[in-house]
């Protein structure tokens, strides 16, 4: 079978299968490194055929083609494979530029400033970023998640915060830019609105870096309608003692 | 139509195309400009070899630069080069314009399109690009005689390997394999490397 399969390399770069065998042997591609790079030498053989029947176009075709550029959108790039399956089957429109946001915020926290949805990446900055291994995960997989929705808010005194939802995950994040440190021995906390009912979402601890950080909220959204920050004596509170700095709603899904 | 074109990948004076794509996926019409003066030329004989109308081969032609200007941010260079994924976007394109031909049983139209395919060597008498074209003949004639009909039949003309089968009369699985190793041995022949 394998073996047959493998013949079907020729017959692939020259566009000869049918539907059927074509995304039969591209599920056989995908796991058979050695038929993978054959596909390439001879993708790269055939180009040398195509280029040895090169003619000039008319003219007015590059006339043509650089007006019409103008007036079409590029596509981004693709997202790796971990995530990207999932990405693709969505709506684009809507998701994309989510993802973007997610991008420049997953950068930000990283300290790599580039795309650090690419899930490597963000492993290899994980020490750097001094988070504990699950939650990071946990939260590149909000970052990344193909459904995840976003809401920021300018506060008072210039800082934003931005929160992520992902309902997949049933997971926050929760983004602060330019938010002073907090007094002496006291702590951001972060809480999830239970239609009135603060729950307690998890710190923002110094110890994690500057608060232009990323924090995954303790616990699941579990249907809480938004959130807030409060300031609390270091180590936290069961419930706000102070009043909220900052409200938000979570954004609608979808 | 008898202007000197410039193919890619003439190792001392072809532009990095992939370097160029990159540009471009950021945008940079100039770029732009760039490949589509080194891939353009190409383009438009591979696609004029498998649908010979000159209008529908500009108009696909056409569609495939664009497409690239569209698409160059999912250009991955460890796949292969530039020119390799622009060549095998222009060639599923003219298939695909082939094979709807056919699909809309516009008979008049499939007709009209394979009888006037002509042979390779009456495509590369157009073509001012000789060193190209006299290495790719040569290797070529290293071929078998089933060998290079199976592997121009479906390149050139655009046919899947059932239908060279049905043209040639020979087995399905004897196609199948004689383009692989029709293409193996080119690739042997040219010195091609990924």
């Amino acid at each position: 079978m394998t073996a047959d399969l493998h013949t079907l390399a020729g017959a692939y770069v020259l566009h000869a299968l049918s539907p059927e065998e074509l995304a039969e042997f591209e599920r056989h591609l995908s796991d058979c490194d050695s038929c993978a790079l054959e596909v390439r030498e001879l993708a790269a053989t055939t180009q040398r055929l195509g280029a040895a029947v090169a003619t000039a176009p008319p003219p007015e075709m590059r006339v043509r083609v650089l007006r019409q550029i103008a007036t079409v959108r590029q596509e981004p790039p693709e997202v790796p494979p971990e995530r990207a399956g999932r990405v693709r089957t969505r709506r684009i429109g809507g998701v994309i530029p989510r993802l973007v946001l997610a991008a420049c915020v997953a950068g930000a926290l990283l300290g790599g400033g580039v795309a650090a949805w690419q899930y490597q990446e963000a492993r290899d900055a994980r020490d750097q970023a001094q988070l504990a291994e699950r939650s990071n995960d946990e939260l590149m997989g909000v970052l990344t998640s193909p459904d995840v929705v976003v809401e920021s808010t300018g506060l008072d005194d210039g800082a934003t915060g931005t929160v992520l939802v992902s309902a997949e995950r049933d997971r926050a994040v929760f983004v602060a830019s330019g938010m002073a440190e907090p007094p002496a021995g006291m702590v951001y906390q972060l809480w999830f609105d239970d239609d009135g009912t603060m729950r307690p979402g998890g710190l923002m601890d110094p110890a994690d870096g500057p608060t232009g950080s990323a924090v995954l909220m303790d616990g699941p959204v579990n249907g809480a309608g938004g959130m807030g920050i409060t300031l609390e004596p270091a180590g936290g509170s069961p419930q706000p003692t102070s009043d909220p700095l900052l409200v938000m709603a979570f954004p609608e899904a979808g | 139509m008898k202007e000197p074109v410039y193919i890619g990948e003439n190792p001392s004076t072809a532009p990095d195309l992939s370097e160029l794509l990159v540009r471009v996926a950021q945008g940079d019409h100039e770029a732009f400009g760039s490949v589509y003066d080194a891939m353009s030329g190409p383009v438009f004989g591979l696609v004029r070899s498998i649908l010979r109308d000159p209008a529908q081969s500009e108009e696909v032609a056409q569609e495939v630069m664009v497409e690239v200007w569209r698409n160059a941010a999912r250009y991955r260079p460890e796949k292969g080069s530039a020119m390799a994924w622009t060549m095998t976007l222009a060639h599923r394109r003219a298939v695909d314009r082939v094979r709807s031909a056919q699909a809309s049983s516009d008979r008049e139209q499939r007709a009209a399109l394979l009888e006037h395919t002509p042979a390779f060597d009456e495509v590369t008498e157009q073509v001012e690009t000789r060193l190209e074209r006299e290495q790719v003949r040569r290797c070529l004639r290293t071929l078998t005689e089933l060998q290079r009909q199976s592997v121009t039949l479906a390149y050139y003309r655009g046919l899947t390997y059932r239908e060279v089968a049905e043209l040639l009369a020979l087995p399905l699985g004897t196609v199948k394999t004689r383009m692989r190793d029709g293409l193996i041995r080119l690739r042997d022949c040219l010195g091609v490397t990924a």
